[in-house]
C-alpha cells in the first residue's frame, strides 16, 4: 500500500481553481519532487496536504488513513511534517529548543511539575534533550545549540534547523517547500548531502517542491509537473524531464 | 542528581539571580528601616511596590512570553482585590489571621483566573492591536460593574442589586457587602512587606518556571511563529489560554495584597483603570519584554520616583515624563546600551530584544 495516496484532489479560491484534479501516490521510503512554473499551484497543494486549506474536492490518505480536512495539528500527528519557503524558525529561542518545540507531542508532563519542579519534569526534559541532541547532531547543528538563538544561524543551517524541527515530529512523510531557495552551490550540495542522510538513517519518504534543476534531478525519483493548477506530466525524473511538454511550460513556446 | 545539576546550570542561573536580587532588596529595606532612615511616607509604599512589581510579572507574561499585548490586567486585578476583600470581611475573626489572609489570595487568583479564562476564550482568537483594544474593554467593563453592583447577605441569603443598597438585606440581620460606589470598608490590613515579598518570589517562581517548561517552549513558540506552531502539532488556542489564564492568576494574587493594604476598597479608575493597566504595560517594556527582573526594577522605580519627587509639587508629573522619555532612549540606544554591556552597568537590566525569551541572559 502507498504511504501517500491523493486523489481528485482540487481547492477554488473565488473563481480561480488553484488545484484542480490533482493525483499523487507516493510510495514508502520514495524521495518524490514536485516541481511547476511560478504559480502552477505547488505551495497550495502542500497547504492542502498540511491542512492548512481544506479542499473542495478530493480525498487525502496517510498509510490508508483518511485525513481530508483534518486540522494542521491533526494532520501532524498523524504523521506529515513540513518545512516552509520562507523560512519560519522560532527565532527568539535556542536551536535546541526549536527541536525541543518538534518533540512536544512526544514527551508529557504536566503543568503543575513544569512549576513545582517535580521530578517528572527533570527526568522528560532529560529525555527530550538527549533525543533533540541526538538529531542536531545528524544535521551537524548540535555545537552550542543550548545558547544559540534561531535567528542568529547562517541562513543554510536555518534551512536544515527546518528540517531538523519537522523530523523531531516524528513523522511518516516530510514535505519540504524549496529547500534549496536561496542557497549557494555549496550549500545546495550540503542540503543534498541532509536529504540523502534522512533517508539513509531514517528511511524517510520525503516529497518536495524545488526550482533547482539540478538539486531535483539528482536526487529525486519520481516527479509530478504542475502547471496552471492541473498535473502536466509524472513519472519517472529522466522520463519527466525530457517530455516536450514540460519543457514547453518552462522555457515556454518558441 | 547529576542531571538536575546540569538542567539548574543551564536555564536557572538566572532565576536565581532574580531571586536574589528581590530577597536582597527585602534585606536592605529592613536593615533601613531597623536604621530608622525610611519615611513614614516610604514605609507606606512598600506594599504598594510589591503588588506593582508582582502585576509587572503578571503582565510579562502575557506581553512578553505569549508575545500579546493585554492593557486590561487592571480588571483581574480588581477580581482578585474584590474577591479576597469579601472573604476576609465574611471570615473576619473566626479564623488565625495569617491563614485567612493565604486563602484569601488564593481565592482571589482563582477567581481572577476563573474570569482570564472565561475572558481569554473568546478574545484570544484575536491578536495584536485588536486583542489589546478588547481586552482594555474588558478590564474597564470589570471595574465599572463592580463600581455599580451592591451585594448584601442576611438570613435569606446573598442579594444583588445594581440600583442601590436600600431595601436589598433585612434590616435586623443583613449586612451590605459591597456598597456600590463605596465598595468594601473594613478589611483587615493583612497586607505586610514580607508577604508582599514572598507573593512576588512566588509569582516569580510560577512564570520562570513555566517559561522554562514544556508548555513555556509551546507558548514562545506561538509568539515567534504561530503558522509554525501549528505545523508540528502545538495546540495553540490551549497554551494561549494557559498564559493568560497564570497572568491572570498572578494578577488576583496583587489584586488580594493591594486590597488588605486598604481600609476602603473601591473600584475607582485610579485604582482599577486602564491608567493603571497601561503603567503596568510601562513596566513591562522599559524593563525589557519578556524580562522578568528588569520589569520588576522599572516598575519599582517607576513608582519610588513621582514619590520622591514629590516636593516639586506641581512640576512632579513633568518631571517624571522627561524621567521616563530619558530611561527610554538610554535603555534601548545600541550605543548607550554597549557601553553598559562594556562596563557591565546593569546590562541585564536593558536587554537586547534578541535574547526577550530567556530573560536576564
Amino acid at each position: 500500500m502507498a504511504l501517500l495516496e491523493v486523489n481528485h484532489l482540487a481547492i477554488q479560491f473565488g473563481g480561480l481553481r488553484a488545484v484542480d484534479d490533482f493525483d499523487l501516490t507516493i510510495e514508502k521510503g520514495e524521495l518524490y519532487g514536485l516541481i511547476g512554473p511560478n504559480g502552477a499551484g505547488k505551495t497550495t497543494v502542500f497547504n492542502l496536504l498540511t491542512g492548512e486549506y481544506k479542499p473542495n474536492e478530493g480525498i487525502i490518505k496517510l498509510d490508508g488513513e483518511n485525513i481530508t480536512g483534518k486540522s494542521p495539528i491533526e494532520i501532524n500527528k498523524a504523521g506529515i511534517a513540513r518545512t516552509f519557503q520562507n523560512i519560519r524558525l522560532f527565532k527568539q529561542l535556542t536551536v535546541l529548543d526549536n527541536v525541543k518545540v518538534g518533540l512536544h507531542n512526544h514527551y508529557r508532563y504536566s503543568t503543575a511539575a513544569s512549576i513545582l519542579r517535580l521530578p517528572s519534569y527533570y527526568r522528560v526534559e532529560k529525555e527530550m534533550n538527549e533525543k533533540a541532541y541526538e538529531l542536531l547532531k545528524v544535521f551537524h547543528l548540535d555545537l552550542d545549540a543550548d545558547t544559540t538563538l534561531a535567528s542568529n544561524l547562517p541562513y543554510g543551517a536555518q534551512r536544515k534547523l527546518e528540517i531538523a524541527r519537522a523530523m523531531a515530529t516524528g513523522p511518516k512523510l516530510l514535505l519540504l517547500d524549496e529547500p534549496a531557495a536561496g542557497m549557494n552551490p555549496n550549500e545546495t550540495q550540503e542540503l543534498m548531502d541532509t536529504i540523502s542522510l534522512i533517508r539513509k538513517d531514517f528511511g524517510m519518504t520525503i516529497l518536495l517542491i524545488e526550482h533547482d534543476m539540478k538539486l531535483v534531478s539528482g536526487i529525486c525519483e519520481k516527479l509530478t509537473v504542475l502547471n496552471f493548477g492541473r498535473i502536466l506530466t509524472q513519472g519517472i525524473t529522466k522520463d519527466v524531464l525530457a517530455d516536450p511538454e514540460v519543457i514547453k511550460a518552462y522555457l515556454g513556446d518558441d | 542528581m547529576k542531571e538536575r545539576a546540569a538542567l539548574i546550570d543551564r536555564t536557572s542561573r538566572n532565576d536565581f539571580v532574580t531571586y536574589g536580587m528581590v530577597i536582597a532588596a527585602f534585606v536592605i529595606v529592613q536593615i533601613l528601616s531597623s536604621m530608622g532612615v525610611l519615611t513614614n511616607q516610604l514605609q507606606g509604599l512598600l506594599v504598594p511596590l510589591c503588588v506593582y512589581a508582582i502585576m509587572a510579572v503578571s503582565l510579562n507574561l502575557v506581553v512578553g512570553i505569549l508575545g500579546e499585548l493585554s492593557i486590561g490586567h487592571a480588571g483581574f486585578m480588581c477580581v482578585g482585590a474584590f474577591v479576597s476583600a469579601l472573604f476576609s470581611n465574611q471570615v473576619g475573626g473566626g479564623m488565625p489571621s495569617l491563614l485567612r489572609f493565604i486563602i484569601a489570595i488564593l481565592l482571589g487568583g482563582i477567581f481572577a483566573g476563573i474570569f482570564g479564562f472565561l475572558i481569554g476564550v473568546p478574545v484570544l482568537r484575536l491578536n495584536g492591536d485588536y486583542l489589546a483594544i478588547v481586552t482594555l474593554a474588558f478590564g474597564e467593563i470589570i471595574k465599572n460593574i463592580i463600581n455599580a453592583v451592591y451585594i448584601g447577605i442576611d438570613g435569606s441569603g446573598l442579594h444583588a442589586s445594581l440600583t442601590s443598597a436600600n431595601k436589598l438585606v433585612d434590616a435586623e440581620t443583613g449586612v451590605i457587602l459591597i456598597n456600590g460606589p463605596q465598595g468594601i470598608t473594613g478589611t483587615p490590613r493583612d497586607s505586610s512587606f514580607l508577604i508582599g515579598i514572598l507573593l512576588l518570589l512566588v509569582s516569580l517562581v510560577i512564570a520562570l518556571n513555566l517559561t522554562h517548561s514544556r508548555d513555556g517552549r509551546a507558548i514562545m513558540s506561538i509568539r515567534d511563529n504561530h503558522i509554525a506552531a501549528e505545523s508540528v502539532g502545538i495546540n495553540i488556542t490551549k497554551y494561549k489560554l494557559t498564559a493568560f489564564t497564570l497572568s491572570a492568576v498572578i494578577a488576583g494574587f496583587a489584586g488580594a495584597l493591594y486590597a488588605h493594604n486598604l481600609a476602603t476598597l473601591t473600584a475607582t479608575s485610579a485604582r482599577f483603570g486602564y491608567n493603571m493597566s497601561i503603567m503596568f504595560l510601562v513596566f513591562v517594556v522599559l524593563g525589557g519584554i519578556g524580562n522578568f527582573r528588569g520589569g520588576i526594577i522599572a516598575a519599582v522605580l517607576l513608582t519610588l520616583i513621582p514619590e520622591l519627587l514629590r516636593f516639586l509639587s506641581n512640576y512632579r508629573m513633568l518631571i517624571y515624563a522627561i524621567i521616563l522619555i530619558v530611561m527610554m532612549i538610554i535603555s534601548w540606544n545600541p550605543a548607550s546600551r554597549a557601553f553598559m554591556e562594556k562596563h557591565r552597568l546593569g546590562g541585564h537590566l536593558f536587554k537586547k530584544k534578541n535574547t526577550a525569551g530567556k530573560e536576564g541572559e
